[in-house]
């Protein structure tokens, strides 16, 4: 079947999907957008986390057939014309990032958590990250990284406010 | 804000070496990952990535038996699938047909017998990644099941149970079903003379499960036929050579043949040490001429990668009535399963670190690996030395509490020193601050009581408790690891270093094999570059089989090793631009130096630029780094100087315990640990996190359930690892004792974090429930049903 929704803003279409394929083997390996990643491909890893309309999604979870005409925004479209996301720059300057295969999904994650809860708590930040899992890092700079990125955000908004 | 830095660094009092120039990100920076900003982007192209034109799938037909003859295989339903280009058994395979990295005793595909649930019997190459699972599906394999042997038991008695490995084609090292074996004794070993001196004596039985690596990052590469016939590999592993090495005779290629390059790889933690898909893939795009991608799913994951050695402890402890240990009598079982993997050596560390960083005056160790019909185990992080640093250091708590005893004041009492003779005979001849590792991680100030917020209770989010049967406890452990290859293995790495001017500046290139996994080798060989030839722009050329090895991105080796051959190759390099400088302007300082992309005389200043002395051209020097020769254990005393370097860590760990849902929460795990020189803190302290991480799965969740051979849970749905709510605050203390024997005095970090934080977080609950706890992972029914007695 033939798919069309907007990734990153872009339209794309996908040609030849089988019914079976889920939007992150679209994404991987249709569309030439592998940032998204496939650490369990059954929702326990949150390794593939993408936006879809606006919400975090386990793209591997999602049948690419139902997204049609819908909005996806993966780690490739976080970044924009003047550089990375605040997210992005607090994960690599609290050295949140070793092997770096669960970076995307926790960076979407925490997008949406701070697009949610600017100022989220501790226990709060490991509530919203409970689904993503990190094997190198222990988790302990992702925390630092997730507090950076708030701090950051709030000066900025203060001084752009 | 700026970046939160690395907590606690400590700069040594004994750094014997100074370092040259004070780069800012150069050695001791904490520099930034020249990866990271790729990998933040989304952009890293990891083994799982990448993709070519006309590329076909490739995936395995894997045994549903531990155990089973194979009668026939028919792929003609496979073959006949449309979409499907090959079909591959072993008699389709060009050359050797077992491959192995010690002994080579794995089949590539299974000839006529399979010897654990999951051991590859087909390979498929089709259009469309499920079209390639339907063809493996339809392949019709006729099994004659076999009863497993899975057992200690059962393995140590082949004349009932059989063997593993018909003895005719037994390619071990020691007979029967025992893989390998070694002992150490050491004062006279532990005889009844010997028992009569201690006052005290303590013994236990312990068990470790299974533990998985659980990288995240799926074994997965892509693998393109050349037009010489050769092939060029792009994947994610450990050690590119090792890989040739074992490949090209099965592919039936000459080595120069099969060119390999490091793709990005998501997590290792030794479980790619062993080959997965290497040759599938290889065969597949031989077979077919086309490049062929394989990427295991996570259920393949676990059935295609070796794990933790499962393993049985027993121990016995006799001590004085002051706490002075006596002897240690200990024998250790570990479960290599059908094949060899790197069990031997598995079985030498577990030996010869087996009575942890303590003196004692009698030792008499055992350590085997047993062939069984389960999952081959192999190198995890660790290695051998997790094990039995959860056995020793629950004896040591078990001798505390006989002799009514401070269980930190009695492992200080005990710990050795540099100046110590290891059981082996090896005297520590650099820093081994034991005592003060437990010191300081005692002395930093514990965490507060559970506060009203329900998520920091045992059962988190459940809502199961609001404090009520929930109990607090404290525990400690340390221990030692081994950092290298030992026992005799000639252990180097190989490094080429360029110096040229790009765009009028100088810029160094640094070209080796060593695997970056993400512990980020790539950014202290960096380091090491600016720090040696005072430049700013250094480039990683991409990590391939066009230099020469590197070793194993594994044994805590490379900052070491890697990082030891590229100082060399910027040393060869700065010496070569320095001969220039004396034939053409003859120079005839002895005080040079580089910096600031100049060369420099102490006592005369700024002499030339660098830029000026390469005119057009460009400097490269390659260099082998060997660290000083281990020698191999006696196999019947363990005696030999069998390590380089050892790595101390200690751990406290602070629990929650719902005693009455046998639920466990982590509140807080600290740890203190000398690396010798910290070449980039804030990677350092990254690394104890991780490995401290590794170690709390495997004292509370992580085990792979086998039974009758079979594995129950290959998926992380039920193979549980730590989320971030499993994981608590991490303080850290790192202390910088330089190894006069090492690049820069630094010591390997990465493996013993995930030694002690096992024991620790076991002891601490423990602490809280009174409970023996004498196996991990403890379960919610370990510490809610009451069991008989051990011991
Ligand atoms: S790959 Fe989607 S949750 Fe793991
Ligand atoms: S950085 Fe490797 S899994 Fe998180």
């Amino acid at each position: 079947m033939r798919i069309g929704f907007t990734a990153n803003g872009r339209p794309v279409v996908a040609d030849d999907v089988w019914e079976g394929e889920s939007l992150l083997y679209v994404l991987r390996e249709r569309l030439g957008l592998p940032g998204s990643k496939n650490a369990c491909e059954q929702g326990e890893c949150g390794s593939c986390t993408v936006y879809l309309d606006g919400s975090p999604v386990c793209s591997c979870l999602v049948a690419a057939g139902q997204v049609a005409g819908r909005e996806v925004r993966t780690v490739e479209g976080l970044a924009g014309e003047d550089g990375l996301d605040p997210v992005q720059q607090a994960f690599l300057d609290a050295g949140a990032v070793q092997c770096g295969f669960c970076t995307p999904g926790l960076l979407v994650q925490t997008h949406a958590l701070l697009e949610r809860d600017p100022h989220p708590s501790d226990a709060g930040i490991r509530e919203a990250l409970s689904g993503n899992l990190c094997r190198c890092t222990g988790y302990e700079k992702i925390m630092d990284a997730v507090r950076l990125a708030a701090a950051r955000r709030s000066t900025r908004t203060e001084v752009d406010g | 804000m700026g970046a939160p830095g690395p907590r606690g660094v400590l700069r040594g009092e004994k750094n014997l070496e100074k370092i040259t120039t004070d780069h800012p990100h150069g050695v001791g920076a904490s520099a930034a990952r020249p990866d990271g900003i790729l990998k933040v982007r989304g952009e890293f192209a990891y083994s799982s990535d990448l993709w070519a034109e006309d590329m076909l799938w490739g995936t395995a037909l894997r045994a549903p038996h531990a155990r089973a003859r194979i009668r026939s295989v028919d792929v003609s339903a496979a073959l006949a699938l449309p979409g499907v280009h090959a079909v591959l058994t072993h008699e389709d395979v060009p050359g050797r047909r077992t491959y192995g990295l010690e002994i080579e005793d794995q089949p590539v595909l299974a000839v006529d017998q399979v010897r654990y649930h999951g051991e590859p019997v087909a390979v498929v190459a089709a259009d469309h990644p499920e079209t390639a699972r339907r063809a493996a599906a339809a392949i019709a394999v006729d099994y004659e099941v076999l009863e497993p042997i899975c057992t200690e038991e059962q393995a140590l008695d082949p004349a009932r149970y059989g063997y593993v490995h018909a003895p005719a084609e037994y390619r071990g090292k020691a007979a029967g079903n025992v893989l390998h074996r070694q002992r150490v004794v050491s004062g006279g070993g532990v005889t009844d003379a010997v028992r009569a001196r201690a006052d005290v004596v303590v013994r236990g039985e312990y068990r470790v499960g299974m533990q998985d690596q659980a990288f995240l990052g799926p074994e997965s590469g892509l693998a393109v036929p050349a037009e010489d016939g050769g092939v060029d590999l792009y994947v994610a592993t450990q050690w590119l050579h090792v890989d040739r090495r074992q490949m090209a005779p099965v592919l039936g290629l000459p080595e120069e043949k099969v060119r390999i390059s490091l793709a990005g790889v998501g997590g290792a933690f030794g479980g790619r040490e062993d080959l997965s898909m290497q040759i599938h893939a290889c065969l597949l795009a031989q077979r077919t001429g086309r490049p062929v991608k394989v990427v295991y799913g996570r259920e393949e994951s676990f059935f295609g990668h070796v794990h933790r050695h499962p393993a049985t402890l027993r121990y016995e402890h006799g001590a004085t009535r002051d706490g002075r240990l006596v002897y240690v009598d200990a024998r250790i079982v570990l479960d290599g399963g059908a094949y060899a993997s790197s069990s031997p050596a598995v079985v030498g560390n577990a030996a010869s670190l087996g009575v942890g960083p303590y003196e004692v005056p009698h030792v008499s160790m055992e350590a085997l690996a047993l062939y069984t019909n389960n999952p081959p185990c192999g190198a995890m992080r660790g290695f051998g030395a997790v094990q039995a640093c959860f056995a020793y250091e629950s004896q040591l708590d078990r001798l505390a509490a006989a002799l009514d005893m401070d269980p930190v004041e009695l492992r200080q009492r005990n710990a050795v020193r540099e100046g110590s003779l290891m059981p082996t005979g090896q005297r520590i001849d650099s820093p081994a601050p034991v005592a003060e590792l437990l010191r300081r991680v005692k002395a930093l100030p514990l965490p507060p009581a559970a506060g009203p917020d329900v998520r920091e209770l045992p059962g988190a989010l459940s809502n199961s408790t609001h404090g009520e049967g929930v109990v607090r406890g404290v525990g400690y452990a340390v221990g030692i690891k081994n950092v290298g290859f030992s026992e005799g293995f000639d252990d180097y790495s190989t490094a080429r270093v360029r110096l040229e001017v790009i765009g009028g500046e100088p810029a160094a290139m640094v070209h080796t094999a060593a695997a970056e996994v993400g512990q980020g080798g790539v950014t202290v060989h960096g380091q090491i570059a600016r720090t040696e030839l005072g430049v700013e722009r250094v480039t990683i050329h991409p990590a391939d089989t066009g230099v020469g090895s590197a070793g194993s991105t594994s044994a805590s080796r490379q900052t070491y090793m890697t990082g030891g051959a590229v100082r060399l190759a910027c040393e060869a390099v700065r010496e070569a631009l320095f001969a220039r400088g004396r034939a053409r302007y003859g120079w005839t300082h002895d005080d040079l130096s580089l910096a600031g992309g100049k060369v420099v005389s102490a006592a005369d200043g700024v002499l030339a630029g660098v830029a000026e002395l390469l005119g057009g051209e460009y400097v490269e020097e390659t260099r082998v780094y060997r660290h000083r020769p281990t020698q191999p254990l006696h196999p019947e005393t363990g005696q030999g100087f069998g390590h380089v370097q050892y790595s101390f860590c200690a751990h406290r760990a602070v629990v929650d315990v719902d005693v009455e849902l046998g639920l466990v929460r982590v509140v807080e795990l600290a740890a203190a640990q000398d690396v010798g020189r910290a070449v980039n803190p804030s990677a350092v302290v990254g690394q104890i996190h991780g490995g401290s991480v590794q170690g709390l799965g495997l004292a509370v969740m992580e085990e792979i359930q086998v039974s009758e051979g079979k594995v129950r849970n290959p998926s992380f749905t039920d193979y549980l690892i730590p989320t971030i709510l499993d994981t608590p605050p991490q303080p850290v203390d790192v202390l910088e004792l330089a190894d006069p024997h090492a690049p820069y005095g630094l010591r390997g970090a990465g493996e013993a974090p995930t030694l002690s934080s096992t024991p620790a977080v076991v002891s601490a609950i423990r602490a809280a429930t009174g409970l023996t706890l004498d196996r991990v992972p403890v379960r919610p029914e370990h510490l809610t049903v009451q069991r008989p007695p051990t011991g």
